[in-house]
């Protein structure tokens, strides 16, 4: 691209790259990942090309998780050797997504490509979404504790000998078997609706057995380790507009530090119930645009101002998904504060 | 409770650092964008690059802002003890 092509900054632009900017990172601060979701849709409607958008948010995605796992590095939160192994095939795993997405765009075109992407978003969503909320429910009751699940108790009592690793942070004793076709689902989930940590942060808590704690802060490692990846990958093509990329990053560094201080004042089951609330709102949002692109592939006949309608209330689910996460850390943050200091 | 001491010496210095980074992408952006966008030898890692060193600047600012507004962690926390 040239640089004429990028747009011109706006100050209502502007701002709105900050405001999303710091609630994505204080979401993405707390459970691992959260955004890009918001930021890529977001910026294409500032007038930015949609491979732009997705090449600035990934530039700004490695220095947010970077940060944001330091920060959680020091609160002894963040199990760095389970975040490299899982990004060794997070990479490969968004390499064969992006090959997927190619495959269908060119068989399907551009309605088909977004059908695939909502649909991969509401089934993945919904099914993880409806299981992360259940446990935070049992938990916040106090009919439970966070404890390892039964699927990761069977994982962790499986002995397969020279595959066998211990992550100490993690306190978990696992096959790398299991670590790497983890890693590559989350990769693979990551390529197709940006947020891998959807995948990789309850994998790692309910078939690994990692705490919600470690597992929301050792997916910053994945997210750094992907982000600076992907940025290369699209700085080779001339992508990036480094100056949105900043823009997002200044609001987002004020939000990551705070929502991973946030994470020392909350019970775990926080993570969860934020987690569970962005999921399953994400999901409703995605699954409000999907008569869109059938009606668009010609499955189905919608009239145009219904189109326009289910398309605004569709992004105006994905901001309340952001939103409410960040209601949910504050007002827990807050909770936690004042107890703390009695 | 003793008083709490307030970097303002590594907010102020990380300050002047995250604008000068800032200052220099907007008051250069034409420049910028022109060489950032081209694809031919060590190019592509220019915004690399630039990421990382907004992230030292910017990333100790932030850290300092809410260390001297008295938004600090409660204690180093321990991982979750499993079961």
């Amino acid at each position: 691209m040239t640089p004429d092509q990028f747009i011109t900054l706006e100050p209502a632009g502007v701002a709105f790259l900050l405001i999303v900017g710091f609630i994505g990172g204080l979401v993405s601060g707390f459970i691992g990942s959260g955004g890009a979701f918001v930021l890529t849709p977001g910026m294409m409607s500032l007038g930015v090309p949609g491979v732009v958008a997705v090449a600035s948010n990934l530039c700004h995605k490695f220095p947010k998780a970077l940060v944001g796992a330091w920060k959680r590095h020091k609160y002894g939160q963040v199990d760095i050797k389970l975040g490299l192994w899982m990004a060794a095939t997070a990479s490969l795993g968004m390499w064969w997504g992006a090959g997927i997405q190619q495959d269908i765009r060119s068989a399907y075109g551009e309605a088909g490509s977004n059908l695939y992407v909502s649909l991969a978003f509401v089934i993945v969503l919904t099914i993880v979404g409806l299981l992360v909320a259940r446990d935070a429910a049992r938990l916040a009751s106090g009919r439970a504790v966070e404890g390892t699940s039964r699927l990761a108790r069977w994982v962790q009592s499986i002995e397969i000998p020279g595959t066998m690793v211990y992550f100490r942070v993690a306190r978990v004793r696992v096959s790398i078997l299991f670590v790497l076709p983890l890693g590559f689902a989350t990769g693979l989930l990551a390529s197709t609706i940006a947020v891998g940590g959807f995948i990789g942060v309850p994998g790692m808590m309910y078939i690994l057995g990692a705490s919600s704690l470690v597992a929301s802060a050792t997916e910053l490692v994945i997210a750094f380790v992907m982000g600076l990846g992907g940025t290369l990958k699209f700085a080779l093509g001339g992508f990036v507009d480094i100056r949105l990329a900043m823009l997002i990053l200044l609001g987002s560094l004020f939000g990551v530090q705070l929502g991973a201080i946030g994470t020392t004042f909350v019970r775990p089951h926080v993570i969860k119930v934020v987690m569970a609330t962005v999921m399953l709102i994400v999901a409703i949002s995605r699954a409000l645009v999907v008569p869109v692109y059938l009606a668009q592939l010609g499955k189905m006949s919608l009239a145009e101002p219904t189109m326009t309608l289910l398309q605004r209330g569709s992004f105006a689910f994905m901001v309340l998904a952001l939103v409410a996460g960040a209601f949910i850390i504050i007002g827990a943050l807050l909770r936690g504060y004042r107890t703390a200091r009695g | 409770m003793p008083a709490m001491r307030r970097p303002w010496i590594p907010l102020i210095a990380s300050g002047v650092a995250s604008t000068l980074c800032y200052g220099l992408l907007f008051a250069y952006q034409g420049e910028v964008m022109a060489a950032f966008t081209r694809t031919d030898g060590w190019y592509p890692l220019l915004p690399v690059v630039t990421a990382l060193v907004f992230s030292l600047a910017h990333g100790a600012f932030t850290g300092y802002f809410w260390e001297v507004l008295g938004v600090k962690a409660r204690t180093p926390a321990k991982p979750q003890l499993e079961e």
